[in-house]
């Protein structure tokens, strides 16, 4: 426990600080087992990340012909040819991805804060009970709300449109439980009720006082969605057919459709799965400083 | 508090039902409307008269508990359904074993690297699932695999992978790559939260390192062992994306292969849209009963050691 530091983890976690600092100095020996195991872990968990990024670049030849990791000399071709595939619709389906995911989960940020914040500080009929029905949308299986969604937008004719893959992510339980066990924790009632003395208006409340207040958790909801929606497959599979909407996730799966029976297209799904995990991953090791994922566990002290 | 409550203005009192705007709308039009349409759905069928042309022919009737009937007795249904409990019985119980055996290793005095396996680990999670299945749907290839590459090196045989019981470990495997990392931070978050005082004692006695992981950690940390097993026995009734990743490398992943890949299948793909929503209905029901049923016991529970 000593020599660990959590990056995110705030003092909230509740392992009180300081407490490590009386004991005597560690002697330096490793504990073996632990160490072992965790590289074991790693290993594999690293290994299909590896193994993509030395795939990206054998050329087509060298993929089947050369030692899986040894790294081969096509990556400037293989981006080439995916630069080419179709003009270039793989960039727009990394622009799609990063338009659903990042409106998607700035839209569903603030609706989580919104909900959870009403929630968390006021005590009005109905509260649990809505709390209640919003989180069973959690245990809905997505397929069982995306085919009557699919349904009732083509009513309205919104399907193959960005709406259609939008609309229905901006409302996600999870975030709004979060929100509420983050405002819970994080604004105190007499602050709101000073305000309230004040003449503030509760909307002022609100915007000033309590928002800044919430911003670390609303930053984890943040970035849980957007991972949620980058991620997601199934909607935009059975919401859109107009290829040039799609996300990545769906343009990947479309590459591999193709390519799975011509094995010339594999460098062009490997160098395309390569390239698309890149942002997550990037974003991810910059953020995860920040990320308090704590907060997933509902390990804040209310 | 009842003093606060009395002094609300008129404003405090509208406030939250304000706030709560723009969830229920998305609620009502995304979630139940949406409920409520596959419900009504699942009671009607279309009747064919004569040869089912010209615009008359096709009509939608009631059908009442026809549907569901014919779900509850579709063989395809079941085997898939069977097949995914199958999936799940490896899934679960590896999954979230590796996630408890890392967050305790992570945990332990003395262990180095923490900070980059613990990240390593965690990695996959931000890795999109299809993108995940298509990774390992390559190491699963005999051309490109350095798994084949080794075994014939050695002159060991070569298993199909993607093919009769392998497919169940090759799906699961995934599974367990992209989901171990979550589950360890959680459990390993609330190990966290334990008090150091408290194996300041057990250390006094002299438990060694197992004996305080085995009867202080874990116990403790019960709560989130739970939290993980319920969603991940929700995320495997609700399998979808890796098999459907998967299909276009292998011929032994059947259209049917999950229940809710049949309900795509009849969807959109037979266009028999009452009998899809009827199989949907039945699965929402299913996870409901079994998320509450969880629930319930856990929360029982949970009153027993407290009164304990």
């Amino acid at each position: 426990m000593s020599s660990l530091t959590v990056p995110g983890a705030e003092p909230l976690a509740g392992s009180t600080p300081g407490t490590d600092r009386g004991r005597p100095p560690l002697r330096r020996r490793i504990a073996l087992i632990p160490t072992v195991t965790l590289l074991l872990g790693a290993i594999y968990c690293l290994l299909p990340v590896a193994w993509v990024v030395i795939a990206a670049t054998k050329s087509g030849r060298e993929l089947f012909s050369t030692f899986t990791f040894l790294p081969g000399t096509g990556f400037a071709g293989n981006v080439r040819d995916l630069n080419a595939y179709r003009d270039g619709v793989y960039w727009e389906w990394m622009g799609n991805s990063a338009l659903y995911a990042g409106l998607g989960a700035l839209l569903s940020t603030c609706v989580s804060a919104f909900s959870g914040y009403a929630l968390a500080t006021y005590r009005f009929r109905g509260r649990e009970a809505i709390f209640n029905v919003l989180l069973a949308g959690v245990l809905m299986p997505p397929v069982i709300l995306a085919v009557p969604q699919y349904l009732l937008l083509a009513k309205a004719d919104l399907t193959d449109s960005y709406l259609s893959v939008l609309l229905p992510q901006i409302l996600s339980p999870y975030g709004v439980y979060l929100a509420r066990i983050y405002a819970a924790a994080a604004v105190p009632a007499d602050v709101v009720e000073a305000g309230r003395m004040d003449g503030a208006s509760e909307w002022r409340i609100f915007t000033r006082i309590a928002l800044p207040m919430m911003i670390p958790g609303m930053v984890t909801v943040f970035l849980f969605q957007f991972v949620a929606i980058w991620n997601n497959f199934l909607l935009p599979y059975i919401m859109l057919s107009d290829d040039e909407k799609f996300p990545i996730t769906l343009g990947l799966f479309t590459l591999l459709e193709q390519g799975a029976n011509t094995p010339a297209l594999y460098t062009l799904v490997i160098t395309g799965a390569f390239l698309a995990v890149l942002p997550l991953v990037a974003l991810f090791l910059v953020i995860q400083r920040f990320w308090s994922l704590d907060l997933l566990s509902g390990a804040v002290k209310s | 508090m009842k003093s606060t409550a009395r002094r609300q203005s008129y404003g405090a009192k509208r406030a939250p039902y304000a706030f709560l705007i723009p969830a229920t709308i998305l609620f009502a039009l995304f979630f139940a409307l949406p409920i409520g349409y596959a419900l009504w759905l699942s009671f009607r069928k279309v009747k064919v008269s004569g040869l089912g042309l010209g615009s008359g022919a096709r009509k939608e009737v009631w059908a009442g508990l026809e549907n569901y009937t014919d779900a509850l007795t579709d063989s395809e249904l079941l085997h898939g359904t069977l097949r995914v409990l199958g999936y799940g019985c490896i899934v679960v119980p590896v999954m979230l074993g590796l996630a408890l055996l890392f967050a305790l290793m992570l945990d332990s005095e003395k262990v180095r690297l923490a900070p980059f396996t613990r990240l390593a680990i965690f990695l996959p999670y931000a890795i999109p699932g299809v993108v995940a299945a298509l990774l390992w749907g390559f190491l699963y290839l005999p051309d490109v695999s350095p798994f084949y590459f080794v075994l014939d090196r050695l002159g060991l045989p070569q298993p199909d992978l993607l093919d009769g019981g392998p497919l169940y470990l090759a799906l699961s495997n995934i599974a367990v790559w992209g989901g171990t990392g979550f589950n360890m931070i959680v459990i390993y978050t609330s190990l966290r939260a334990i008090p150091a005082e408290v194996y300041e004692a057990a250390k006094l006695d002299g438990a060694t390192p197992t004996q305080i992981a085995l009867r202080i950690k874990i116990p403790m940390v019960a709560p989130s062992l739970v939290l993980t097993f319920f969603f991940s026995v929700i995320a495997t009734l609700q399998m979808f994306n890796e098999p459907t990743t998967l299909k276009p490398l292998t011929n032994s992943v059947s259209t049917t292969w999950s229940p809710l890949m049949k309900v795509y299948r009849d969807a959109f793909g037979e266009g028999d849209l009452h009998s899809a929503a009827a199989q949907a209905v039945i699965i929402a029901v299913a996870t409901l009963l079994l998320s509450f049923g969880f629930l319930r016991a856990a929360n029982r529970r949970q009153k027993q050691e407290a009164a304990r």
